[in-house]
């Protein structure tokens, strides 16, 4: 760890969060409920006065192995101009029906349209959040299309009718298919295959 | 006295001065803007879902179509992601290759940036003369990826290939003549090196062209000065990155502050401005022409004289060469599963930023250990600069808000993804 990622590590386990680092990126996992609370104390605190970036991820699939703990999760990047260092910070929603976690536009305005973005694609409600609209799918769309169950080539297609003189939807009539399929290696790969051989 | 009514206006997405599919809202008291809500994803492409389902390889050629006017940054931010989870270094004539590159792109897409900024405020001789410039530098684009826009030439490991030792020759045609293709291939004899070279040589002329037409220029400050103006510390938290963060005097630039490739052994100043209006963020944006062009001449330099591997030599990233794979099993098999399995990148999350032209462009990518990203996540600049368009250009009146989307440098490839 650099001088300026230690200095970091020791003030966020100061202010009493547990910092992990790998690959010089520093990563706070929350709760849902102390989400607002640690942005917030991030903020105001530690400096942090960009929200770079915020996106939603579904753990659903993750490793092709039964899943431990909540299925969505808000991954925020915060940026330090005056520390130069970033931050990631990771929201757990405690209800996979029902994915519910603070707003953070009150702290950040950049957060309008991230949070408008995930809940597009993955259903988690921003409470708070004053104009929760869909951003970037069709207008009267259906679904959270980035969800690891929606498949890839949706359940709608439009076309233009001729004889009602307008565009239609109706359901898709390509299957989806895999071209190269997905694998993922047992944790020990290549020394397993060694100790076979032999 | 006439009644005055309130008006809500569609703008786009039609609309030229909407820099491709933006619609936008606008509510309108007279000519004055009360509220503007941008309505984007009109060519929502799903870029990253479909990147979930193919390998990291066959996802390079999306990055080219995020932002398609700086093609080469956009893959450097995802080639670095995948490297840093690897954990691998790539070859110095590589970051050399890429550095020059992004530089070559950040002139290209700041000559289309002002070309259609200039246009979009009624100046039509400086779009002409960026496009002649752009046909140059597409042309070493061509040279050294075979593709004019959509390259795809860094890859996971280092870049595609070395540097061509010759450009391509125009061919006489019927409509070009021997004399004509003779002048046009003259600065085409040495390699792509002493094209740029050449280009490097001639660009700062250019620069002093449009500079003559516009920066002092009676209309273009009327258009421009106190438009659209930011402070420092509403620019930070509306998330604002590159010239439209230094354009309202925030001295932030990742090629400094997070230097990546050789940023760290270039030589070139960051410009800032000081009003953070339209007029500041052209004059950054202007003198970035000049520090590329500084940059790109350094690594000419370097580039020359130092030959060496362009690709890293493990073949679990890279396929082997094309000989090396007809003599050899080992090869054939690498080879072979490289383009039917793909890469496995090791389980893990990261994030990669790089100053592109536009700002910081970012890819977070988790994998979980399989031949494909468990989850990408491409921060587009552009799309934290629009979600900031209702502020900018509240109060102003219609024609502002096309200057605004103009000095946001807008593309749509990469807000909507």
């Amino acid at each position: 760890m650099t001088p300026r990622l230690q200095k970091l590590h020791d003030d966020l386990t100061a202010a009493g969060f547990r910092p992990h680092e790998r690959l010089g990126e520093i990563t706070i996992e929350v709760q849902g409920g102390e989400y607002l609370a640690a942005a917030t104390q991030l903020r105001d605190q530690l400096g942090f006065e960009q929200l770079s970036d915020l996106c939603g991820v579904d753990y659903a699939a993750y490793g092709d192995r039964p899943r431990e703990g909540a299925r969505f999760a808000a991954v925020v990047h915060l940026l330090s101009v005056r520390r130069n260092v970033r931050l990631r910070l990771r929201a757990f929603c405690p209800d996979d029906e029902f994915p519910v976690l603070a707003s953070l536009v009150e702290l950040w305005p950049s957060a309008n349209w991230y949070e408008r973005e995930a809940f597009d694609f993955f259903g988690i409600v921003l409470d708070g959040h004053q104009d929760l609209r869909r951003i970037l799918t069709d207008y009267g769309f259906v679904g959270h299309p980035f969800r690891k169950d929606f498949p890839l080539s949706g359940y709608v297609e439009m076309r233009y009718d001729p004889e009602q003189k307008r565009v239609v939807y109706q359901p898709v009539t390509i299957d989806p298919r895999e071209v190269t399929p997905r694998i993922v290696r047992e944790p020990n790969y290549a020394e397993e295959l060694e100790r076979k051989r032999g | 006295m006439a009644e005055i009514r309130n008006y809500t206006l569609n703008f786009g997405p039609q609309h030229p001065a909407a820099h491709g599919v933006l619609r936008l809202v606008l509510e309108l008291d007279g000519e004055v803007i009360q509220r503007a809500d941008p309505h984007i994803g009109l060519l929502h492409r799903a870029t990253e879902k479909l990147a979930e389902h193919k390998t990291f390889l066959q996802s390079v050629p999306y990055m080219d179509r995020l932002d398609y006017v700086s093609m080469m940054c956009n893959e450097h931010a995802y080639v670095m992601a995948i490297e840093k989870l690897l954990g691998i270094e790539i070859p110095e004539r590589a970051k050399y290759i890429r550095t020059m590159f992004d530089e070559v792109t950040r002139i290209l897409n700041h000559e289309l940036w002002l070309g259609a900024h200039a246009l979009d405020i009624g100046a039509m001789t400086v779009f002409l003369y960026c496009f002649r410039e752009r046909e140059d530098l597409m042309d070493a684009y061509e040279a050294v990826s075979g593709a004019r826009m959509h390259a795809a030439y860094y890859r996971p490991g280092g870049v595609y290939r070395d540097l061509p030792d010759r450009m391509p020759q125009y061919q006489a045609s019927k409509w070009k003549n021997e004399k004509d293709v003779r002048s046009l291939n003259t600065n085409r004899q040495g390699s792509l090196l002493d094209f740029l070279e050449d280009f490097t040589e001639r660009f700062p002329k250019y620069v002093d062209d449009y500079e003559t037409l516009l920066t002092d220029n009676r209309i273009w400050k009327q258009r421009t000065v106190g438009i659209g103006v930011v402070s420092a510390e509403r620019a930070l938290a509306l998330g604002f990155t590159g010239a439209m963060l230094r354009g309202s005097g925030v001295e932030w630039d990742l090629r400094k502050k997070q230097p990546y490739a050789v940023y760290e052994r270039m030589d070139f100043d960051v410009p800032v401005g000081r009003n953070g209006d339209c007029y500041d963020r052209y004059l950054v944006r202007m003198e970035e022409f000049r520090q590329s062009n500084r940059i790109v001449k350094q690594c000419i330099d370097w580039l020359r004289k130092n030959p060496g591997p362009v690709m890293v030599d493990d073949h679990k990233i890279a396929p082997p060469t094309r000989a090396e794979m007809k003599f050899g099993m080992e090869q054939l098999i690498h080879h072979f599963k490289l383009v039917t399995e793909g890469m496995h990148v090791p389980e893990g999350e990261v994030y990669a930023a790089i100053e592109a032209p536009k700002g910081e462009f970012g890819v977070y990518l988790i994998s979980d250990g399989a031949n494909k990203p468990y989850r990408l996540k491409l921060r587009a600049p552009g799309f934290a600069h629009l979600s900031a368009l209702d502020e900018m250009a509240r109060g102003h009146r219609i024609a502002d808000a096309v200057a605004i989307i103009g000095t946001q440098d807008i593309v749509f490839g990469e807000v909507d993804r």
